[in-house]
């Protein structure tokens, strides 16, 4: 199933929970707020493979996040690949 | 958290698994070296510096690259397509403006059909953790020291896609072949922890 609900350009909160097993979803790019900047293919979610499961395909996007959002300090940008789960849109989020 | 397991219990485990699939019949002994074997063979650094020498002289082959690198990089024979699935290419472009540097901060997702075997910095914790916070501190330790008004992306390669970064033509180099500007390509600036 082909969800895609992110196009670039979208402002995307990520998710901030902890899970409780496998995740590609890294630690310092939780409850962040960036950018969706391009659609990067689909992809079982990781999360659920790892589980032994496995899952339909899901939309995967680069998003960019500014350095300060991530870490409170820096003037550059991390793009991190991140699939549609992990990912709230931002008017959801407040 | 990867890292080198060569003496740790995972290695320990690792093996016994494969003795039992091995004893099982489920596999062939010395499969899965022949299989990685399989997977490394023809992957190299001059892969990479091939694309980014055909990239300097053709700006028609950058804009393919940059808009779609899996299909680009067939035109110079090379591919994605070597492990159990074609991975994802994204080839991102240094300019005047903006530094590229590549990392996987999970673990150690790389390029192998184009770069080789990944240098054992690129896996270290230290790289990992450090360069997604302080990519400008840590290129100054590789000796990559960048203009003040150059900013500086940060690609995480966190998921399926694989990164590449594309440097900056050097200056002087215009009257070069195509086949000596690849000769100037290094792995690290394939990386982005180098400026070439």
């Amino acid at each position: 199933m082909s969800t895609d609900r992110f196009a670039p350009g979208d402002r995307v909160r990520t998710r901030a929970t902890d899970p409780a097993g496998h995740t590609r979803l890294p630690r310092y790019a939780r409850g962040a707020v960036g950018v969706v900047v391009e659609r990067a293919g689909e992809h079982p979610l990781a999360d659920e493979r790892a589980r032994g499961r496995s899952p339909s395909a899901q939309a995967v996007y680069h998003v960019q996040f500014r350095a300060a959002e991530l870490f409170g300090a820096g003037d550059h940008t991390v793009t991190v690949e991140l699939w549609e789960d992990y990912l709230t849109p931002i008017e959801e989020a407040r | 958290m990867s890292g080198d397991h060569s003496s740790s219990v995972i290695s320990a485990e690792v093996r016994h698994v494969e003795a039992l699939l091995e004893a099982r019949g489920l596999l062939d002994a010395g499969e899965i070296d022949t299989r990685i074997d399989e997977f490394l063979a023809g992957g190299s650094p001059a892969n990479g510096a091939r694309i980014v020498a055909r990239a300097w002289v053709d700006p028609g082959f950058t804009a393919r690259l940059l808009a779609d690198a899996n299909t680009a990089i067939r035109e110079v024979g090379l591919s994605m397509a070597g492990g159990l699935q074609e991975q994802r290419l994204k080839v991102v472009a240094n300019t005047a403006e903006q530094h590229n540097v590549v990392v996987c901060t999970l673990c150690s997702c790389y390029p192998i059909a184009l770069l080789g075997p990944s240098p054992s910095w690129y896996k270290s914790e230290a790289y990992r953790s450090r360069v997604v916070r302080d990519p400008r501190g840590v290129l100054s330790e590789f000796g990559l020291e960048l203009p003040a008004g150059t900013s500086i992306a940060v690609w995480d390669a966190s998921a399926e896609s694989r990164y590449m970064v594309l440097p900056r033509r050097p200056e002087g180099t215009d009257v070069l072949p195509e086949a000596e500007l690849a000769g100037l390509v290094t792995r690290k600036g394939l990386i982005g922890t180098a400026a070439v």
